[in-house]
């Protein structure tokens, strides 16, 4: 029954599998990312309220869904590496956390430039927005313990050990604009109906966008891992035989 | 699964749940300074000391701005639909304010009346465009009027 968990922690495995999976993902990704940009610019209508800054959501909000993804990702990672000890487990957690930040980062910054506008102020320590930005410092917080320990086990262990706490925020971050009154407003309800709020002719290229920028995530912790994997097994004979073929 | 896995499992289990509720205990007793301001019935209840730097929230009453002519002056009243406070504001406001619109003052209570050193707009999560919009608006006149039409009737009799 473990069998296929523990082939997927294979370093090798997965260097073989995800060299596979890359040019579908490429493509994927490039067609939704036009699409998406295309009609998130120049095809949805302007908002009643906002006019043309309603464009803006459709960085922001891609792009903040996504970095809530990454907390949970490192901890589920992070306890296949306390537990199971899967080397493959604590590569990707290492991976994400640089490109969490960088995704955090942006969702902070397209949200000060949304807010700007809209609100009259670039930032307000909101539930939200402070929330928000705990998380990116969390994320530098382990990208510094992940250089700061130098044995590689003891900072795997540690850095885990804060992957996981650190997820607690997430749902804090998901549910801080019902929990506490903010200047953030609340998540849009989606309507099926064209003739009301947040109807197809806005979300349609929304979850386009989403679904563009997660293809954008996947890739980079795809090639990060894989160099990754290239340097931690760099002993290892297949490595080995990868890198000849490369020279030759 | 082996058992000093699984036991290793469970300890982490442990430590996140207690840390949870850690977390979760200490936001909730928080919950009064977490909330980015206070509403117009919580002055009303006499939560805040007068000249206590604050920040309010709540609708523009509509019907209820009066812009100075040869000034930035502006007084409005901010009413969360239960209680209503008067709000004073040298300044420009933000392009989005208008009546029925949320809003985040800052400022101070001077006298039951709130004296405003900065206005922010708050917009809700219901994007859409100017034509649904119309059409949304249209729609509820429609509803409106026979209401109008009967109650006009009876006073007519």
């Amino acid at each position: 029954m473990w069998q296929w968990f523990y082939r997927l922690g294979s370093p090798k495995w997965f260097y073989e599998m995800s060299g596979k999976w890359l040019p579908w993902l490429y493509v994927l990704m490039t067609v939704l990312m036009s699409v998406g940009i295309v009609w998130a610019l120049l095809f949805v209508p302007q908002d009643y309220q906002q006019g043309d800054t309603i464009r803006i959501m459709y960085v922001h909000v891609p792009v903040a869904s996504i970095s809530l993804a990454c907390f949970p990702l490192m901890a589920v990672a992070g306890i296949i590496t306390l537990v199971w000890k899967m080397k493959l487990a604590d590569m990707v957690a290492k991976c994400a956390a640089p490109i969490g930040a960088w995704f955090t980062a942006v969702a902070l910054a397209t949200g000060a430039i949304w807010g700007q506008p809209i609100w009259g102020t670039w930032w307000a320590w909101d539930a939200r927005l402070t929330s928000m930005l705990i998380q990116f410092f969390l994320l530098i917080g382990v990208i510094a313990l992940r250089s700061a320990i130098e044995s590689p086990d003891d900072s795997a262990r540690a850095c885990a050990l804060l992957a996981i706490v650190g997820a607690i925020n997430v749902p804090i971050i998901k549910y801080s604009v019902e929990w506490w009154n903010t200047l953030h407003q609340p998540a849009s309800n989606f309507s099926m109906d064209n003739e009301s709020a947040f109807g197809p002719e806005i979300w349609v290229p929304l979850v386009i966008m989403i679904f563009a920028v997660y293809c954008f995530f996947v890739i980079s912790l795809i090639l990060s891992t894989r160099n990754e994997i290239l340097r931690r097994e760099r002993r290892a004979q297949w490595v080995q035989d990868i890198v000849a073929v490369e020279k030759v | 699964m082996k058992a000093h896995r699984r036991k290793k499992l469970t300890i982490i289990g442990f430590i996140a749940t207690g840390l949870a509720v850690a977390i979760g205990l200490s936001l909730y007793a928080l919950s009064n300074t977490i909330d980015l301001f206070f509403t117009p019935s919580q002055i009303a209840a006499g939560e805040v000391s007068d000249g206590q730097r604050i920040r309010i929230g709540g609708m523009v009453k509509e019907g209820s701005v009066e812009q100075s002519q040869d000034s930035l002056h502006v007084e409005f009243v901010a009413t969360d639909y239960s209680h209503d406070l008067r709000v004073r504001y040298d300044g420009i406001l933000p392009d989005l304010f208008r009546e029925g619109q949320g809003v985040v003052v800052e400022g101070a209570v001077a006298n039951g009346v709130f004296e405003a050193s900065r206005v922010l707009a708050k917009h809700d999560e219901n994007y859409m465009s100017v034509e649904v919009k119309a059409a949304l608006d249209a729609a509820e006149r429609d509803r409106a009027m026979p209401v109008m039409a009967t109650e006009g009737g009876a006073s007519g009799t």
